[in-house]
């Protein structure tokens, strides 16, 4: 065969495997323009009619047509059609602040066994300024009767304060004052019938303050979320899709969806095709596993990278959240009374009742490994208090295949423990014995793990912690998602501390790099002689003629 | 000894055209290589991938067509390593450049390349290319290796041999760059490259005749056989 001929079988070929590669994406290279992402395209077919509808006009209802008194006459109006709620939501961690989890002899939760480097514990609800956002009625916990109305009233109306305000009328006895109750009264009749889905007000009124403030807490919850645009959360944005927290915080029974302590939100992550019945709380539900457009490289992370790794690049975008409380500072006062200083944040650096804080705006994650399940240190594990105290740390041994790398707010905190017992302490804040009004530690804790029934030595000292939170809320648009060469870069990339999976770009062998550089060189080296001998002997396998 | 040169036609168009696609391709892919392992940052990681991923399956197919064209043709005999001369070739550019003396193993049509060529580029195509081939394919299937049963690989493993082979074609490349300049005049081999023509000395360029003449009477042979047929 002549050779033009194998020129134009060369030049055929490869424009046939051109033109076959084009069917097959996963070799094609160039992205097909107004083709939309599969797993954006599949979660809004998943959203597509998303008004809801319901069968009944609450202000129709003459039980709800009554002059109330006290929160718990509503709650029995609302028991009286909803007549199964109580057995339902009694058990639930809304409810109980308990739950069990990784080790049996140990309750979880708020009203548990559970300590945060916040305000520590809630010393089995007996701290009653906890209790400010549990869904009882006036701080009475368990023992009151649910508060519909805190999850399930849209209104903004203040129950509460009416309540408080009809009552002190009544105890006042003043006819005056009594006449403006009736008034009262009617305005809660208007407001009770306002019955709703919980929007991001009612969720947010307690989860975007935890830890005593807005933005304490999460760093991806805070009062920005009420009503946010899609640049700080493509899913909630009022300019977007205006989800609330339920369009996947999906709810069986008034369980919310979602993890609860040690327990992970699920047990794994399936899409809606797969289990229509599933929750629609993982990314995975909607968007299945392999959302991006087929001939990207961003599906081929799936199996080591979470959602959130990427399209979750900053928290904390609008308002600032705590990242360090340390509680050795607590207690000073000036003349003789509690003070605080607020910082660069506009946010408060010292409390005379917590000690001193820092706030950070705009966060770049930690990263670690998460199989979706927290562990925990209780009041009732044995710490080494040499080291950092991981509070709540995230469970994902590196050859776990089901962990992937998540993105962290990691709090750090310095709290007290029982110097003997070597436990984290429980304080008492609140009350008259609550540090808050003792500024007495000993006696504080002495409360505190009393209410838990946990033994006190007497001796307390200070430890340094920390308590990781799942960053998974503040989804960014896609344009700002963090990019590759933020991982896949030598120095200081997000990933640096990640071990147990190879990262092109950040990882390499310096054995071989520098055993190939010095051939390199050496060899250049050579041929650099080689060269000169060739021209300082003026000959090149030519002998002279 | 004054020879007087003679025009031999020594690569067809296919030789040519393969080996500067493979300059392009091997400098492309060495150079966003070396990127994405982290040595420096000029396109962008992102970037640099889609080239080399781009680049490298583009010389997969173009290498299977080379692998065609070298057993369709016979031409893989220029490959069959060979231990006679190869001391003296060695020796020769050790020494014997220095000293002006002619090269123990003139080109031919039958034999383009002296036996230290012909050990080279056995151990680049045979193995040093055939094992960046594979590692690179393995590279970048890796999320595909569960579906074919192929768990037990390593990406670290893979990636470290595909760096270590990338070292040493890049050594191959840099002599080879620079041995072109050893020819008559220094730019003779990369002008034989381009145009397929080598300037011979006659008397290598005689025997080529005669070889050719043998090879053309031999044909005429075949032709008359045939046709008496």
């Amino acid at each position: 065969m002549k050779p033009r001929y194998f020129l134009k079988c060369y030049i055929a070929v490869i424009m046939a495997t051109a033109l076959l590669c084009s069917f097959q994406p996963a070799f094609a290279s160039t992205p097909i323009d107004g083709n939309e992402a599969p797993g954006r395209k599949m979660a809004k077919q998943a959203v597509k009619g998303n008004a809801r509808w319901t069968t009944t006009d609450h202000s129709q209802h003459k039980v709800l047509q009554q002059d109330f008194k006290t929160g718990e006459e509503i709650t029995k109006a609302c028991i009286s059609c909803h007549s199964s709620v109580e057995t339902q939501f009694h058990t639930t961690i809304h409810w109980t602040w308990r739950a069990k989890g990784e080790k049996s002899n140990i309750t979880y939760g708020k009203a548990g066994d559970s300590v945060n480097t916040f305000c520590l514990s809630g010393n089995g609800m007996d701290d009653k300024g906890c209790l400010k956002c549990h869904v009882g009625w006036n701080k009475k916990g368990m023992d009151s009767k649910i508060n519909c109305l805190n999850c399930h009233n849209n209104s903004g109306f203040s129950f509460l304060t009416a309540f408080s305000d009809i009552k002190s009328f009544f105890e006042d006895g003043d006819p005056e004052t009594n006449e403006i109750i009736p008034d009262i009264q009617e305005e809660i009749k208007d407001a009770v019938t306002s019955v709703a889905f919980p929007t991001r007000a009612n969720c947010g009124r307690c989860h975007f303050y935890g830890g005593g403030g807005d933005g304490v807490k999460h760093g991806d919850l805070d009062s920005s979320m009420t009503e946010p645009n899609k640049k700080l959360d493509v899913h909630m944005g009022i300019d977007g899709q205006n989800f609330s927290c339920t369009r996947c915080h999906t709810t069986v029974d008034h369980h919310i969806a979602g993890r609860i302590y040690t327990n992970p939100a699920v047990s794994e992550r399936r899409s809606l095709i797969d289990d229509d019945m599933a929750p629609k709380i993982t990314c995975v539900s909607c968007h299945s596993d392999a959302p991006h457009k087929n001939d990207t490289k961003m599906n081929d992370h799936t199996d080591v990278v979470s959602c959130q790794a990427c399209h979750i690049p900053t928290y904390a975008r609008v308002l600032p959240t705590q990242m360090t409380w340390d509680w050795t500072t607590a207690g000073k006062l000036k003349d003789g009374k509690p003070y605080h200083e607020d910082g660069p944040l506009g946010k408060p650096i010292y409390k005379s009742i917590k000690g001193s804080f820092t706030w950070e705006k705009n966060v770049v994650p930690e990263y670690q490994w998460f199989n979706g399940s927290l562990k925990s240190t209780t009041v009732k594990d044995i710490i080494d208090p040499g080291q950092i105290i991981k509070i709540s740390s995230p469970v994902g041994a590196e050859s776990d295949l089901p962990a992937l790398i998540y993105p962290f707010k990691i709090h750090r905190g310095i709290q007290p423990y029982d110097k003997i017992n070597k436990t984290l302490a429980a304080p008492m804040l609140s009350g008259k014995n609550g540090f808050w009004t003792t500024f007495d530690m000993n006696d504080a804790i002495k409360h505190g793990n009393k209410a838990l029934g946990i033994p006190y030595s007497g001796k307390f000292d200070y430890v340094k912690t920390a308590y990781a939170f799942p960053i998974t809320h503040m989804v960014a648009p896609k344009e700002n998602v963090v990019g590759c060469i933020e991982c896949h870069t030598r120095k200081d990339g997000r990933l640096a501390k990640i071990s147990g999976v190879f990262i092109p770009g950040r990882d390499h062998n310096s054995l071989i790099n520098t055993i190939g550089l010095l051939a390199i060189f050496g060899t250049l080296g050579v041929i650099i002689l080689h060269a000169i001998g060739r021209i300082v002997t003026g000959k090149n396998g030519k002998k002279e003629t | 000894m004054s020879q007087q040169m003679v025009k031999t036609y020594l690569f067809t168009r296919y030789e040519r055209f393969w080996h500067w696609l493979q300059m392009v391709l091997i400098f492309i892919l060495l150079l966003t290589g070396f990127e994405v392992n982290g040595f420096y940052s000029l396109l962008g990681f992102d970037t640099a991938v889609n080239i080399h991923n781009l680049t490298g399956l583009t010389w997969l197919v173009a290498f299977l067509v080379f692998v065609f064209w070298l057993f369709t043709t016979g031409e893989w005999r220029q490959y069959i390593p060979t231990t006679k001369r190869l001391f003296t070739v060695a020796l020769f550019y050790a020494y014997g450049i220095f000293k002006g003396d002619d090269h123990p193993c003139p080109k031919r049509k039958e034999a383009k390349h002296n036996p230290l060529q012909r050990l080279s580029y056995l151990g680049l195509s045979a193995t040093l290319l055939p094992v960046q081939m594979v590692t690179g394919f393995l590279y970048w299937s890796y999320n595909s290796w569960e579906a074919w049963g192929l768990n037990f690989l390593n990406l670290q493993i893979i990636a470290f041999i595909h760096i270590i082979v990338a070292f040493a074609i890049l050594q191959f490349v840099i002599v080879h760059v620079y041995m072109t300049t050893t020819g008559h005049t220094p730019f003779a081999h990369i002008i034989t490259m381009i145009t397929g023509w080598e300037d011979l000395e006659q008397d290598e360029a005689e025997e080529i005749l005669k070889v050719r003449n043998y090879k053309n009477q031999l044909e005429q042979i075949q032709k008359i056989l045939a046709e008496d047929k």
